[in-house]
């Protein structure tokens, strides 16, 4: 490699070397100067609004950089574009949630681009190396983000918690990378799937993709390795647990879809039933579990659970529709879950509270477009029409029946009808039902910078939803 | 291969067994005459008060973190090092991005007065 | 018997020597001694297989580093030497015993029973440890993970500061 390369390379992975440039100038300017959240909000707009204006215009390219280290452009771009913006609009916000609560720190923002730039690795990945990097790099920052409350208990057990189990799973992610290694004798994604159908009877190859499944079970938040979810999504900082469930999910789902490709998927029967056992349990476990949760945090936790199993249906389908369906689905989702916690951030008091069910009763009289906003979120969580959210689980569903997994179908049917149930509950005690006479009005301060995001997610979920064309057109060639 | 070791191999020997003489050649030549003045803990006089076993500060945990992450940018460096000749500019260019972004990390932990011991 | 396979016993009877007397051992301190010296063992049967750099890295990061972590987390946290024997969970200890059980037949079972690897090194081997094969291919094919790795670092060192900083300015 000469130095000419080397800047060639840089420049086709933009997005990436943006964004780490960007966190590395928010770093700088916070060590040495004080009182520079403002500055360091803005500059992280701008940078993440450029990264996403990159990346879309690199979507159409295609190839690869660094000695086949990672891809550029189709694939990799769609993702970092998903990731720039679900940053963006959880950078827009923060600025005044950080600061309600009182942990009003540049380095926030530049943690934030970190994990960021460790999701688009995942994405871009084509080596087992730079997958893992990318992984680590975004836990790690994660666990950070999720601490960031230091004078709040909860705070500290989810980083605790997150960090403790996640080191588990990274340990199982790695000891599969060394068993797919040493059967494939290649760190090189492209060729292991490859060679999948032939490696499919080898009993290492084998227990090599059970560990990097359970590694990466644990990051998209699926039954069995779940038991995280609803402690960290809780003690984080809701702006933090709003863009873990969405960009980690993503990133984690963008990173299976590389390595359980269709083409390994179809080849090698047992990941695929382990597959739809975890997806299967996930919607189940999720779902049921989520209709007893009086805090909505804790709600949209196992709901989350719930959604990394209707997106495994994708990955389980392994056909074009299924995997198309997968990127779709998490764009929606990205918006919806975004969008929702940026309410409850919203709504939050100084000390985490009000994000009960019971604090949302009569919103509609007292907050009525923060309530129209809830209720578009909430109607997409469920999968209703005309919004993102009910295409992405018809396109997942539909590709699943194609493959002969109509019970997978069927059963994920089932479960958005019982999810309608804790989410429309949302709808109904906000518009049909009164405050409580001595319930504490809690005022909180208006963000402008904040509703915009929240309006734009609402747009974006609509703007899908009514013409998925915009999104599709973009990934029907990725598969 | 494992013959060019041999003298790494006696270097360890000679600097355990050197440890070893030592730490324990006062108790093997040294004239042994002890009495209950001699065997107290201060030969003036001073009761001692408190065990010596006290716990360490916390302070030193950050200290040993960040010693580790740096130790762990060390070692990268050999690599660099002896490949240095051979990889040219291009591999100057390479180590310079690699320390400017943990020089960063310094200039961090340095102004946030992680250093220092208040 | 070559030498490399009287070394390989001497390093490795030690190591789990070691081992065995790190669990075993009641005091804190002295546990992390030994784990040193296994430490010590494992790098010269990394030396055995080739792998220098493996060897010289185990001595620098855990001998180095890792173990001042450890021992300043025993002399932090000031255990007794004479605290009580905690309670053995019953259920836990049976679970243990049948792992502990299930290996060991394991292991046996393939020593003495299946195809092992070929005996002896692919000629090749002895270069892929060194120092320079590992810049070679640190620094051409694997550049990008490199670079990354100073990002990872550098989130570590912020985070340390972050999550440990008594107050932050």
């Amino acid at each position: 490699m000469d130095l000419s390369l080397l800047l060639h390379d840089t420049l086709a992975i933009g997005p990436i070397s943006l964004i780490t440039l960007v966190g590395l100038v928010v770093l700088t300017i916070e060590a040495l100067h004080n009182k520079t959240e403002n500055i360091n909000c803005w500059i992280s707009l701008v940078g993440l609004a450029a990264a996403l204006v990159l990346s879309l215009v690199q979507l159409p390219t295609t190839g690869t950089a660094f000695s086949d280290m990672i891809a550029t452009g189709g694939y990799a771009s769609f993702f970092s574009a998903v990731f720039a913006a679900a940053g963006l609009l959880t950078v827009m916000l923060s600025k005044s949630y950080i600061k309600k609560q009182s942990i009003e720190h540049g380095e926030y923002y530049a943690i934030l681009l970190f994990a960021i730039v460790g999701m688009m690795l995942m994405a871009a990945a084509t080596d087992l190396v730079t997958l893992f990097l990318g992984l680590e790099l975004m836990s790690l920052s994660f666990y950070i983000l999720a601490g960031f409350v230091r004078r709040r208990n909860e705070s500290n057990e989810a980083a605790l918690k997150y960090f403790l189990l996640g080191a588990f799973a990274t340990g199982f992610l790695l000891y599969g990378i060394a068993l797919l290694y040493g059967s494939a004798g290649t760190t090189h994604i492209p060729s292991i799937v490859g060679k999948a159908g032939m490696l499919a009877s080898s009993t290492m190859f084998l227990i090599g993709c059970g560990l990097l499944l359970i590694g990466f079970a644990f990051k998209i938040a699926a039954v069995p390795f779940h038991m995280w979810v609803p402690d960290v999504y809780e003690g984080s900082p809701t702006t933090v647990s709003g863009f873990m469930s969405t960009g980690g999910k993503a990133a984690a789902f963008a990173a299976v879809l590389v390595v359980f490709a269709p083409a390994l998927v179809r080849g090698v029967e047992p990941v695929r039933d382990v597959l739809a056992v975890i997806a299967a349990l996930s919607m189940i476990v999720g779902n049921v579990i989520a209709i007893a949760q009086t805090s909505i945090k804790r709600m949209l936790a196992y709901s989350s659970i719930a959604h990394a199993g209707y997106i495994l249906v994708g990955v389980i389908a392994a056909n074009s529709y299924g995997a198309q369906g997968v990127l779709f689905y998490l764009v929606a989702y990205t918006m919806m879950n975004v969008g929702a916690f940026g309410i409850l951030s919203y709504l939050e008091s100084e000390d985490g509270k009000n994000v009960s069910f019971d604090d949302y009763r009569g919103l509609s009289a007292s907050r009525p477009t923060l309530a129209l906003l809830m209720g578009i979120f909430m109607f997409s969580l469920t999968g209703i029409p005309p919004f993102a959210g009910f295409f992405g689980k018809y396109y997942v569903f539909a590709g699943a029946v194609q493959a002969g997994y109509t019970w997978l179908a069927i059963l994920g049917v089932l479960m958005s009808v019982i999810s309608a149930y804790y989410y429309l509950r949302l709808v109904v005690l906000m518009y049909f039902s009164e405050r409580e006479q001595d319930a504490p009005v809690i005022a909180v301060p208006t963000s402008g910078l904040g509703m915009a995001a929240l309006v734009l997610s609402a747009i974006a979920l609509l703007g899908f939803g009514i013409y998925p064309s915009v999104v599709l057109n973009f990934i029907s060639h990725f598969f | 291969m494992i013959d060019q070791y041999v003298p790494i191999g006696i270097m360890m020997v000679v600097a355990i067994v050197f440890g070893i003489v030592l730490a324990n050649i006062n108790k093997w030549i040294g004239p042994k005459r002890p009495s209950d003045e001699k065997l107290s803990t201060y030969e003036s006089g001073m009761e001692p008060v408190k065990t010596a076993r006290e716990r360490f500060s916390i302070k030193f945990y950050m200290v040993a973190m960040l010693f580790i992450v740096f130790d762990i940018e060390i070692v990268f460096m050999y690599p660099w090092a002896v490949k240095f000749k051979e990889l040219g500019l291009f591999g100057f260019v390479e180590m310079t991005v690699f320390i400017l972004i943990l020089v960063v990390g310094f200039v961090y932990v340095w102004r946030k007065g992680a250093l220092k011991w208040d | 018997m070559t030498v490399e396979l009287v070394l390989f016993y001497l390093f490795g009877s030690v190591a789990v020597g070691t081992g065995l007397g790190m669990i075993l051992q009641r005091n804190a301190l002295l546990s992390a001694l030994l784990l040193v010296g296994n430490f010590f063992c494992i790098a010269a049967l990394y030396l055995l297989l080739q792998q220098q750099f493996l060897a010289v890295i185990q001595i620098v990061v855990y001998t180095g580093a890792i173990m001042v972590l450890v021992v300043f987390v025993i002399m932090l946290l000031n255990l007794a030497e004479d605290h009580p024997r905690p309670k053995k969970n019953s259920m836990q200890y049976s679970i243990a015993v049948a792992l502990v059980i299930g290996f060991l037949v394991e292991l046996v079972y393939i020593l003495m029973f299946t195809d092992r690897a070929p005996a002896g090194f692919h000629p090749e081997a002895g270069k892929l440890g060194t120092v320079e094969s590992i810049g070679d291919a640190l620094f051409n094919k694997f550049m990008l993970p490199f670079e990354v790795a100073s990002v990872l670092l550098l989130v570590a060192v912020v985070g340390a500061v972050l999550l440990a900083k008594k107050r932050l300015p």
